[in-house]
């Protein structure tokens, strides 16, 4: 990842988000804008949002080790991934739809353009989703996904990684993210993941084993706080590329 | 709680979250039921990546308000209307020709302060493979006279307000008014996206 370019039209803060051109990951060269973007300040469009669009969630959903319904068990290393959803004051955010998907233990997703060659799993679609509590806490049950290869660059693999949708409070909380591992050596090696700029910044993008959410004889657990721009944001101060 | 908690910072949806993000109950092309007031409109474009190429598998949101201006929301508490039958939420993606559309209908104008009000526009988020943050942005009604006063074009260099502007298509008799909004994410004609 020598000589690469980074762009500098970032939204949001950009010591935290990642900036749209990373020449690193190759595909960011064809989908970064290359113009300012336009500051706006918040209006009743950006401080409303969809909130938790989907009313039938049931707590099959959160479960991706038997959601396939098939009456198998997805096969690999059952794990819990639980954490709160905060906002930048640290105040619990609840009825947060979070939505994540995720390749099976072998790195492979269900999906038509995965195509390389690690076994595919009939007792998982890698698909699940919950509300947060009152607590703000969200709780999935799966498996520990595989690393898988990319075609970005020579002997490309991607960390294992669960990825993330969360639809908050308004159009302001909007994230979508991925979750990584604790001491996975492909970190410092990923160009999706090396883009957020800070190593603060990407340090909120890995869990932590977390024994107390260990269940003996059961599954590992793993702890993932996430924090959005909540209901009372104020616009922050922004430095876009040209000013 | 004085502290200021670090935001999580976004990573890209990347090419494989349709199974999840679009099954079949999260999908919404069509935002409107029989019931719903309003004028039906069909929201149809092209999205575009460098290079003129069409960009295929872009996840879309939107985000609008009722035909009376205004979102189905607790913050918002103005006094247009409630439509209990109109939550004002999208979600599609292109297909391979790098095609999205929408059945909504047309939002009415929303306040921006206490003295003016805001064009009828809709909230768009853009998500896909090669974009590590979401893009946002908004569709304006070319045939509508109050963007010329609407107080966020105005942040808009004149010369790319263009690009915010959804333009009436021709239709058969029997289909719904369509606006046409294509969306170009890097190029000469790129759309204007917004930070904040």
């Amino acid at each position: 990842m020598n000589h690469i370019t980074i762009g500098e039209i970032v939204r949001g803060d950009r010591e935290i988000f990642p900036p749209y051109l990373y020449e690193a990951y190759q595909s960011t060269r064809r989908r970064a804008p290359l113009l300012p973007l336009v500051d706006v300040p918040l209006t009743i469009s950006e401080l409303t949002g969809p909130g938790p669009i989907i009313s039938a969630i049931t707590p099959e959903d959160a479960d991706l080790t038997r959601n396939a319904g098939t009456g198998g068990e997805a096969i690999g290393q059952r794990i819990i991934v639980t954490g709160r959803v905060l906002d930048e004051h640290g105040t619990p955010i609840p009825q947060t739809l979070v939505e994540v998907w995720q390749a099976n233990a072998a790195g492979r997703y269900l999906h038509r353009q995965d195509q390389w060659p690690g076994p595919l799993d009939p007792h998982f679609l890698g698909m699940g989703r919950c509300l947060t509590n009152e607590a703000g806490v969200y709780r999935f049950l799966t498996i520990r996904p595989g690393a898988y290869p990319w075609k970005n660059h020579p002997n490309a693999w991607r960390p294992a990684h669960i990825h993330f949708s969360l639809l908050g409070p308004a159009s302001i909380s909007r994230l979508v993210t991925q979750m990584y591992f604790p001491g996975d050596p492909l970190h410092s090696l990923d160009p999706v993941m090396q883009s957020v700029p800070t190593a603060t910044a990407r340090q909120r993008l890995i869990s932590s084993y977390d024994h107390t959410i260990t269940e003996p004889e059961w599954a590992l657990g793993y702890r993932w706080d996430i924090v959005v721009r909540g209901e009372s944001s104020t616009p922050f101060e922004t430095s876009v590329a040209g000013k | 709680m004085s502290t200021s908690y670090l935001l999580t910072p976004t990573q890209t949806v990347g090419p494989f979250y349709a199974p999840c993000l679009l099954r079949e109950d999260a999908r919404r092309n069509v935002l409107v039921q029989p019931e719903t007031l309003g004028e039906r409109i069909r929201i149809t474009g092209h999205i575009l990546e460098g290079g003129g190429l069409p960009a295929t598998e872009v996840l879309v949101e939107t985000w609008q308000a009722n035909a009376q201006g205004r979102y189905n929301h607790v913050a918002d508490q103005g006094p247009a209307t409630l439509d209990p039958t109109f939550l004002g939420f999208g979600r599609t993606q292109t297909d391979d020709d790098g095609m999205y559309w929408f059945e909504t209908i047309k939002p009415g104008a929303v306040p921006f302060n206490d003295k003016q009000m805001q064009a009828p526009h809709i909230n768009l988020t853009i998500m896909a493979r090669g974009l590590l943050n979401h893009l946002v942005t908004r569709l304006y009604f070319a045939d509508e006279s109050a963007n010329s006063v609407d107080p966020v074009l105005q942040l808009v260099p004149e010369q790319r307000r263009m690009t915010l502007l959804a333009h009436p298509a021709a239709t058969t008799e029997d289909t719904i008014p369509t606006y046409r909004f294509d969306i170009v994410l890097q190029g000469p004609d790129e759309t204007v996206f917004f930070n904040f």
